[in-house]
């Protein structure tokens, strides 16, 4: 198994005192995880099990749980396709079969390369400018899919003029 | 701001900021007051980038002295945002672009000019209006808990106070607890979260209980996906929801409260602990608050993305670090809640609407409504309707007023089929419900239920087996997994619709759907299985040849179902223009350009609709 | 207690008010079928929905394990509504479970087959895709079979609870759910002690022993020369695997199926125990006289020498080196035993015969060899050798009752050796030895009974001749926890502390008869709180009934001395009888 690098122990006890005066921390912990290192792979689970005293199966368990945690670490791009109610009746599901037949990954997936993850997303609350999407938080509105293409181009070709 | 050690100190603050708010409104500063909507939105579509040009604009033009500009919460008319207002005009300016910003600057604030084509036009009358309330989309609204939303900004205190809040808590406080519970009980208001229990019932049985330990905890895990009224209120204004939580504490004897709020309403979470932390240092929460004995400390927990957790004992165990894996019931909450203690669990919307009753009385909000339910309730108008939004309406308004009058109908002349409301735990609604008066027992009793309020309009091009296949992918995604009806209940429904939606299915199916659904709702642990039958037994109930269609003559009358539709171009209307072919991903079509007509070979299609989106001469049909 | 009026299928009856419903109906002669509630109510997790009734004035249908009764309720277990509800609910957890019930070993005590049996679950319902299965093989104690698991908690409940450790958990949500160490690893690769407490409690066959009838078969096939040797607290146990009630002694029919089994020799590992007494006492004694480390901690119990190398490792010098009696015994079949028989130890097979799952790992550590010969070869839980004895067809009830174990060597054994198989005996067999050792007289009432008892921690203080000697018991993990905090912060007052994996010592060890209420009919209600205690009392009358009950004054042991060790803790007797133990940090980095 993987040891942990000395600076990310330190970093995971340091989240884990921040929390110390809380009752049943372990949610709070775990998000400050998620949003610090983008994931939670068992490793941390198990440095944070030692720290709290709670058994790391059922620090599993929960990070296995809710949907906003991650074991393992997202793609650079995080496509969400909002299947939202109003989303779906306007034909998201339609968008979402395309970026996931063009990415050649289901959702909650990440692309080999690393580059996109494609999340299915509960109503984001742009029900007016349905179906929507969103790219690392910047939204598209009415979205169909004879657009996903240019806009995965779009990224493709970001990581290009990157390189 | 100074810190608030008395009641006078409060009531001489309340009334200032009242009268601030008041002549800004009024323009009797002087000034012009723009306001900006800031609600989740709004802001998706850059209205964070209006407000900040517009404040560059007006320090670059040094217009401080003459306008001001603020972020507000939610308008409510999503699918017209992002909205600007000018006060004291009380005009509306919709779908404002970043580049329009200068020209409301340059010809609104300065000139004194009404700019016309941002203004609001009435598809019916094809009208120009100008101020808001006379748009037929807000004719019918009352705003009890959306008070506050669009008018105050929701990162300044002292608006809120200039709004009213923390007056009915001055008025709570000088009742005795079992007072503030009457008070509660007398104005009828049901959690406005989804079954609809009397709030004031619910904080009986927690005051009833002998323990110096009590909790309130704020649902602020709106799950449903299409509802965010919750998210709107706490971005709008969340002193008031604040204020709603504190006096169900003192009504409970509860010290502590915590807001559990999901993690991707990242917006309403900034604002509630700006609040939290503005009020704390005014002395507002904390101690013995403004001199009255009373103390109250909140605290904000985050959702991590689990509908379930949306059930009040679900929401607990989530609290207390486990899966939200609903409990047994009883012990209920009020006995035995968070970590063991008496707690009431109530919705964003419901401790809205408790601030509202304290501080305008329990008469006037039993005064509107029906029999059975009384105030309003906000709904999140979404799906097949022009206008898509926010609305909070009087219980008793008519699902024809909702959908047709503030929702202004369905687009592209389409027919009106059925209105989900209830979210995934509903049931749809048709024609002939039209006219039933909305309240949490009428809508039972028409085999749908209120929710939190989600209402999604579907119109003739939508499959009702698919909506309930969507339904039920949804709840089979979000079963907690702990009690077998739902866990295994729910995987087995969508097994059976999808085959059905995939043209496979037998009347047998129907029979072994309807048992199933029927077992799934009588068995399960908690009222997210108890309910996730809902949608089918509805769609079942309302639409039976639909399903017969699917199951017997294998056709999907709304060709949604892909499995049993073929995209056919119609030879008539076929102007051989080719767009069709040059845009199939399969080289299904074929035809010559300018020769012949075009065709599908039925072998070779995927079915992805681009053909159908790209003609222009609306040639491609399907079947 | 107060009492309160119900009607039961529109009869009356008068009941406590803390029960259940569940309980209640029990109580009155109603059996509602459930599988996810256990412990006799204690713990209702309400998941499994299969014992909803109907009550009136309640909404919707009740799951009777976790309501409460109250005055005037009026219960329908026979309405429609409920009938049918219960079979749906049982009919949709055998759509997702592997259903090759024929060949599995956890029929004819599979809770699931029992009640989908009682609701009348109909052929072929609901059939669809079923979640993704583990199947977990690695462990040499334990098998994990996720495909047969109906997710009712009770293991994972179990293990937090009575161990304290919480090695099991849900994992993901909704249809994907299973129950699995972190990660879905093996046990193998998880700090599992692997004491088989998940399995007792498991209603299917999700959760079993990792059995090794197999490779004794192969033994006997290949031609070994078989030697089985059986833990005193299977004798305590074992006859309910047979029908017979709780608490009956089963040594000698026992004895007789083993014989008729073909062993080449029966032995009693009551011998080993003798053994383990003299290596233990006298190292006891030892760290006493020589300042050595206190308080000195047993080391007989595998399940707990594997929760101690991953959770208080650095205790180690606390443990005593003594290996536990049946890898004592093995390793004595192997050396003397072979020796003066003169046969090729490596042409001896031993089969230990355990109440135990942790004693299948024991046996498989690398430690448990000498000179590259394995102490013990298979162990069989109590469990297993009844499957191997009704395999035959051999017919428990005309089984003589009075044959012997073979008295070969290690044939005799003392009373001390078989209170072994309860919390506390390991103890006071010690005491009796050290007793005599350090007064050079025997005990005058042979017994302590202030170390005996069920309660889960325990202390005693014995006078031995003036010098008082504190000691404190422990069984069961989460108990054993107040102990060893005590000796890790060194505070601990005691000179010598057992310590026993399971709650109630090997009578209730993981590789025991399962006690389920309902394949129990004719045991009393409450068969959940006393069975320990009818267990324990098989071995206590058995400790009376001997002549010799003292293990130094066991003439096989003396023999045995005399002939081949020399003396305890001489150097043959480090060579074969003692051992040592490791961290498992190496396994978890992070651990401190």
């Amino acid at each position: 198994m993987a040891h942990l690098q000395a600076h990310a122990v330190k970093q995971i006890t340091e989240i884990v005192n921040r929390y110390k005066d809380e009752k049943t921390p372990l949610m709070m912990i775990l998000e400050s995880i998620q949003s610090e290192y983008g994931y939670i792979p068992l490793e941390v689970q198990e440095l944070v099990s030692e720290l709290t005293g709670i058994p790391v199966a059922e620090i599993y368990g929960v990070v296995t749980f809710y949907s906003f945690f991650s074991l393992t670490p997202k793609g650079k791009y995080v496509i969400g396709v909002c299947l939202g109610t109003a989303c779906y009746v306007k034909g998201s599901q339609l968008v979402m079969d395309k970026f996931s037949e063009l990415l050649h990954i289901k959702a909650g997936q990440t692309t080999e390369d690393g580059l996109f993850t494609l999340d299915a997303l509960r109503c984001i609350g742009a029900c007016g400018i349905a179906p929507a999407i969103s790219i690392n938080g910047t939204v598209y509105p009415k979205v169909d899919p004879g657009k996903v293409k240019g806009i995965i181009d779009s990224y493709r070709k970001l990581e290009e003029e990157a390189k | 701001m100074e810190k608030i050690t008395t009641e006078k100190q409060l009531v001489e603050k309340i009334e200032h900021c009242g009268s601030c708010l008041k002549d800004k409104f009024a323009g009797k500063d002087g000034k012009k007051h723009l306001v900006v909507c800031g609600g989740t939105g709004c802001i998706s579509s850059h209205s964070d980038e209006i407000l900040e040009r517009l404040e560059t604009l007006i320090k670059e033009r040094h217009l401080e002295d003459i306008v001001t500009v603020n972020r507000v919460g939610c308008f409510g008319f999503c699918s017209q945002g992002p909205f600007v207002k000018v006060f004291p005009e009380d005009r509306l300016y919709r779908a404002v672009k970043v580049s329009d910003a200068e020209r409301i600057i340059e010809e609104d604030v300065v000139n004194g000019r009404c700019i016309e084509d941002l203004l609001y036009v009435d598809p019916s009358t094809k009208e120009k209006v100008e101020r808001q309330d006379d748009i037929n989309f807000y004719k019918k609204q009352i705003r009890i808990a959306l008070n506050g939303c669009s008018m105050i900004n929701p990162e300044d205190i002292e608006e809120a106070f200039g709004n009213g809040a923390f007056k009915g808590l001055m008025r709570a406080l000088k009742m005795s607890q079992q007072e503030v519970v009457d008070e509660v009980l007398k104005s009828g208001l049901r959690g406005r979260g989804g079954a609809g229990f009397p709030t004031g019932r619910k904080w009986q049985f927690a005051l009833n209980q002998n323990s110096a330990e009590k909790y309130v905890i704020c649902n602020g895990d709106e799950g449903d996906p299409g509802a965010f009224m919750d998210r709107s209120i706490l971005e709008g204004n969340p002193v008031g929801v604040i204020e709603g939580m504190m006096i169900a504490g003192y009504a409970i004897g509860a010290h502590d409260g915590y807001f559990y709020v999901r993690a991707e309403y990242p917006i309403a979470v900034a604002r509630l602990r700006k609040a939290i932390e503005d009020l704390e240092k005014v002395g507002l929460l904390g101690d013995n608050i403004f001199g009255s004995g009373f103390s109250f400390r909140c605290h904000i927990r985050l959702g991590a993305g689990a509908f379930v957790c949306g059930e009040e004992t679900a929401l607990l165990n989530s609290i207390e670090g486990k899966r939200g894996m609903p409990r047994p019931r009883p012990p209920f909450p009020a006995v035995k809640g968070l970590w063991g203690k008496p707690s009431i669990i109530n919705n964003v919307e419901t401790l809205a609407d408790v601030s509202w009753i304290l501080r305008e009385g329990a008469d006037k909000f039993a005064s509107i409504g029906t029999q059975g339910s009384k105030g309003t309730k906000v709904f999140a108008l979404g799906g097949k309707v022009n206008n898509v939004g926010l609305v909070e309406v009087p219980m008793g308004t008519t699902l024809r007023e909702l959908i047709f009058d503030i929702g202004g109908g369905i687009p592209n002349g389409k027919k009106f089929k059925a209105i989900q409301t209830g979210g995934p735990s509903g049931g749809c609604l048709t024609e002939k419900d039209l006219d039933v008066e909305i309240d949490f027992d009428t809508l039972v009793a028409r085999g749908s239920m209120m929710g939190s309020g989600g209402a999604i309009v579907m119109d003739e091009d939508n499959c009702m087996v698919d909506v309930a296949k969507f339904y039920m992918e949804f709840i089979c995604d979000e079963s907690c997994g702990k009690c077998s009806p739902c866990r295994i209940g729910t995987k087995r429904l969508l097994e059976i619709l999808t085959k059905i939606t995939k043209g496979f299915g037998t009347p047998a199916d129907l029979e072994d759907l309807q048992e199933l659904a029927e077992a799934t709702k009588s068995n399960s642990l908690c009222a997210l299985g108890q309910t996730a039958a809902n949608p089918v037994l509805s769609t079942m109930k309302n639409f039976p040849e639909e399903y017969k269609a699917h199951v017997v003559d294998h056709v999907c009358p709304a060709h949604v179902c892909k499995a049993m539709l073929t995209y056919v171009i119609d030879p008539d209307k076929c102007k051989k223009c080719s767009l069709c072919a040059r845009n199939c991903p399969v080289n299904a079509i074929s035809g010559e350009v300018g020769k012949t007509v075009f065709s599908i070979d039925k072998t070779k299609c995927i079915k992805c609709g681009l053909c159908l989106s790209n003609c222009r001469f609306n040639a491609v049909y399907k079947k | 207690m107060a009492l309160v009026n119900i009607k039961i299928e529109g009869k009356s009856y008068q009941v406590e008010d803390s029960l259940t419903v569940l309980e209640a109906c029990r109580k009155c002669g109603y059996n509602i079928p459930s599988l996810c509630s256990f412990m006799d109510g204690r713990c209702s997790l309400a998941s499994c929905r299969v014992c909803l009734v109907e009550v009136k004035g309640a909404r919707g249908l009740v799951a009777s394990c976790a309501y409460p009764v109250n005055e005037g309720m009026e219960i329908s277990i026979s309405s429609p509504k409920a009938t049918a509800a219960r079979r749906t609910s049982v009919e949709l957890l055998l759509s997702n479970h592997q259903k090759n019930c024929l060949q599995c070993e956890k029929n004819g005590k599979c809770e699931l087959l029992e009640v989908s049996k009682m609701v009348g679950a109909r052929n072929g319902k609901y059939l669809g895709v079923q979640t993704k299965a583990t199947l977990d093989e690695v462990a040499p104690g334990l098998v994990r079979n996720t495909g047969k698991c109906i997710l009712c908690g009770r293991c994972i409940e179990t293990c937090k609870q009575l161990q304290g450790i919480g090695i099991l958990g849900f994992e993901n949500r909704g249809f994907k759910t299973i129950v699995s160490p972190a990660q879905n690893r093996s046990f193998a690769d998880s700090p599992c002690m692997q004491c088989g407490q998940c399995v007792l409690v498991c209603p299917t066959g999700a959760l079993m022993e990792h059995s090794e009838i197999d490779k004794v078969d192969q033994a006997f096939k290949d031609g070994k020369f078989v030697v089985c040797q059986v833990a005193p607290a299977v004798r305590a146990a074992i006859a309910e695997e047979f029908g017979e009630k709780i608490g009956t002694n089963g040594t000698g029919k026992m004895i007789a199926a083993l014989h008729r089994l073909g062993f080449n020799r029966v032995f009693d590992v009551n011998f080993g125990a003798d053994l383990t007494i003299m290596e233990e006492g006298n190292e006891l004694i030892h760290r006493i006289k020589n300042g050595g480390v206190l308080p000195q901690i047993t080391s007989c119990s595998p399940g707990w020498i594997n929760y101690m190398e991953y959770y208080y490792s650095d205790i180690i010098p606390h443990i005593s080196t003594c290996k536990s009696p049946h890898t004592m015994q093995g390793a004595i079949t192997k050396s003397y035993f072979a020796e003066t028989h003169n046969i090729d130890p490596k042409d001896i097979y031993v089969v230990s015969i355990m109440p135990c799952t942790a004693k299948k790992y024991e046996k498989s550590r690398k430690e448990m060899e000498v000179n590259g010969v394995r102490d013990v070869d298979a162990v069989l839980t109590t469990r297993e050798i009844a499957r191997m004895i009704k395999r035959v067809g051999i017919n428990w009830n005309k089984l003589p009752e009075d044959e012997q174990f073979d008295q070969d060597l290690l044939g005799q054994y003392s009373g001390a050796g078989v209170i072994f198989g309860v919390t506390g005996g390991v103890m006071e067999a010690a005491l009796r030895t050290a007793y005599n050792v350090l007064t050079g007289k025997e005990y005058g009432p042979i017994v302590f009974d202030n170390v005996r008892g069920l309660a889960g921690v325990r202390e005693a203080s014995v006078d031995v001749d003036g010098t008082i000697l504190k000691v404190a018991i422990a069984s069961g993990m989460a108990n054993a926890k107040i102990l060893l905090d005590e000796v890790r912060n060194g505070t601990s007052p005691y000179a010598f502390i057992e310590i026993m994996g399971c709650p109630g010592g090997c009578i209730n060890g993981g590789g025991q008869p399962y006690v389920k209420p309902i394949f129990l009919p004719n045991e009393d209600d409450n068969i959940l709180e006393t069975y320990k205690q009818k267990r324990a009392s098989v071995l206590y009358s058995e400790d009376e009934r001997q002549v010799v009950r003292q293990s130094h004054n066991n003439p096989d042991i003396i023999a045995l001395y005399k002939n081949y060790l020399g003396h305890p803790l001489s150097e043959r007797a480090e060579e074969l009888l003692h051992t040592h133990y490791e961290a498992h940090r190496e396994r978890f980095p992070n651990k401190k």
